[in-house]
């Protein structure tokens, strides 16, 4: 099983909940976070002060699926939120060693 | 709504109409009687209605002041507001409405009229409706202050502020200016001074006590860099601040029209200046910011529209509306510059109060004389300077007397720790929003 996190522009969210509807993603934790990759910040005006944003405010998608899905679902995601311009954000793919489903004590990729 | 105004005027002149028909014959003098009488009512009501608009102004400048600072702050702030009013008006009641409108020998402040006592039982109401009408004013003065000092005031200091400003400091100028307009007869008046709703008096006084306030109290920690470098420290809801100064220019139509204190025939130029003033603020404020940042910034934009108003309301009885829309312009343009300069000479003013009320009610008591549409003299002029430079000097000096005597009693800022944490758990035990803290639900 891999766990799949992708850091995303926050008005992509819909059209990458709809790709996973796509290819039968059963489910996705979301959160809004906030952080900067090579975009770096960016400057806003406050009463005719500049000030630096550091943080910029993204949308995390934590998706965990069977492995042999994974490559499926990274590329539904990528072209889903592709924009083409600085701040698409990032994917991340990393192993799960197990899951339980709280309700049944389901174990692993049943409790998927 | 035009109906209810319609039926509840003519409700109003009912007892004048039926005191009337009780004559045998209507007479020429009984007319006369009748007529005065609808009149007087008239007068009560639009006082006391445009009272009600002015005090409404105390919840713009409550957003106004919310909006432009932290979240951490915003029970404070909503505090000093309450208890700005509570407090001035309490102290105004007692003291400060005596030495403004008592009866004077020396013109310098009335010594009548303590606790209300001008009203007996059974005596002319008027002096009731007059009463109110001048406490919403001396709370005006007061609360423009608190957004100066937003953001690391003690509160308790705050309060005892609150009830010297509406005791002693607006009172005693506003003696000088309006005292006849009742029992007093103050120095300035005399000498043909123009100020009819209170540029110099109200505004002018709120923000040099707000400039004496924060240079007494010194800029929040995080406001300038090691260097020296104004920083911006964003304020948490723009979409308040901006509801604030809605409900600011809503109640001006009380504040400025109101100043008539009769239901008259001459409110109608006062509305349209009062607005036009406004309107010709904001855009050119907004201009002005658009040209100095390279973005039509939305807090100088705010500040411009309420720098209008408060620059029209010396002259708006006595200048044309051609005249007020130029008054407004200047103004507009005045606050951006006059906000910029106060940041960089170290004056911390969260809200802009002291460009806005300050700045803008020096430039429009000036106005109020150059526009004036009997004509422009030198004398007129010179008397207009005068009243100008007497309010800073009073105001200024006797805040910042007052504000130092405050620190040395109970401290008039809040410790390093309780400014980091915000003054909404340290000064008064909880947070404004509390619900928008992750963890903060009880079970």
């Amino acid at each position: 099983m891999k766990k799949i996190e992708a850091i995303i522009k926050p008005f992509k969210l819909d059209d990458l909940k709809a790709a996973m509807a796509e290819i039968g993603v059963q489910g996705m934790t979301v959160s809004e976070v906030k952080g900067f990759g090579r975009q770096k910040g960016h400057t806003e005006i406050y009463r005719g002060a500049e000030y630096v944003v550091d943080f910029i405010p993204k949308v995390k998608v934590e998706i965990v699926v069977d492995g042999d899905q994974a490559d499926k679902v990274v590329d539904a995601i990528v072209a889903s939120v592709k924009t083409g311009k600085i701040g698409d954000g990032k994917i991340f793919v990393m192993p799960v060693e197990s899951v339980c489903r709280i309700r049944t004590g389901e174990k692993d990729l049943d409790a998927i | 709504m035009k109906k209810m105004w319609i039926m509840a005027l003519a409700l109003l002149s009912i007892p004048a109409l039926a005191w009337g028909a009780e004559e045998a014959v209507p007479t020429v003098i009984s007319n006369a009687e009748a007529l005065k009488g609808v009149q007087t009512n008239l007068d009560y009501v639009w006082t006391l209605v445009a009272a009600a608009l002015v005090f409404f102004m105390q919840a713009g400048f409550a957003m106004v002041e919310a909006g432009f600072t932290r979240a951490k702050n915003a029970v404070n702030i909503m505090m000093k507001n309450l208890l700005d009013f509570s407090m001035g008006s309490l102290f105004f009641w007692a003291v400060g409405f005596g030495l403004m409108f008592g009866s004077t020998t020396t013109g310098w402040f009335g010594t009548t009229g303590f606790f209300l006592s001008d009203y007996t039982v059974g005596g002319d109401p008027w002096v009731l409706a007059f009463w109110m009408f001048q406490c919403v004013f001396a709370a005006t003065a007061a609360t423009i202050v608190s957004g100066a000092m937003a953001e690391r005031t003690n509160f308790i200091a705050y309060i005892l502020y609150s009830a010297v400003i509406c005791a002693i400091i607006y009172p005693v100028f506003g003696s000088w200016a309006w005292g006849s307009l009742l029992n007093g007869n103050g120095w300035l008046e005399q000498l043909g001074f123009i100020d009819f709703a209170g540029s110099t008096v109200v505004h002018s006084i709120g923000g040099w006590a707000g400039l004496a306030g924060t240079i007494v109290l010194g800029p929040r920690i995080g406001k300038y860099t090691k260097s020296g470098k104004p920083r911006a420290i964003p304020g948490h809801n723009i979409p308040l601040a901006a509801l604030g100064v809605f409900i600011l220019w809503f109640g001006w139509f009380g504040f400025n029209p109101g100043s008539t204190t009769a239901g008259s025939t001459d409110i109608a130029m006062i509305f349209v200046n009062t607005s036009l003033s406004a309107c010709a603020g904001a855009v050119l404020a907004m201009i002005t910011s658009w040209l100095i940042f390279g973005k039509p910034e939305i807090g100088m934009s705010l500040n411009g529209a309420l720098a209008g108003l408060v620059g029209i309301t010396a002259g708006c009885a006595n200048v044309s509306p051609t005249s007020s829309i130029i008054i407004g312009a200047v103004a507009g343009v005045l606050v951006v510059l006059a906000v910029l300069f106060f940041d960089r000479i170290k004056v911390d003013d969260p809200v802009g109060a002291v460009s806005v009320h300050g700045v803008c009610g020096a430039w429009g008591t000036l106005a109020a004389g150059l526009f004036n549409i009997e004509g422009v003299t030198a004398k007129i002029i010179m008397v207009q300077l005068t009243g100008i430079a007497a309010c800073f000097i009073w105001a200024f000096v006797a805040s910042f007397i007052l504000f130092k005597v405050i620190d040395a009693m109970v401290g008039l800022r809040v410790s390093e720790e309780e400014e980091m944490e915000g003054l909404d758990v340290s000064e008064h035990g909880g947070h404004s929003y509390y619900d928008f803290q992750m963890g903060s639900k009880q079970a």
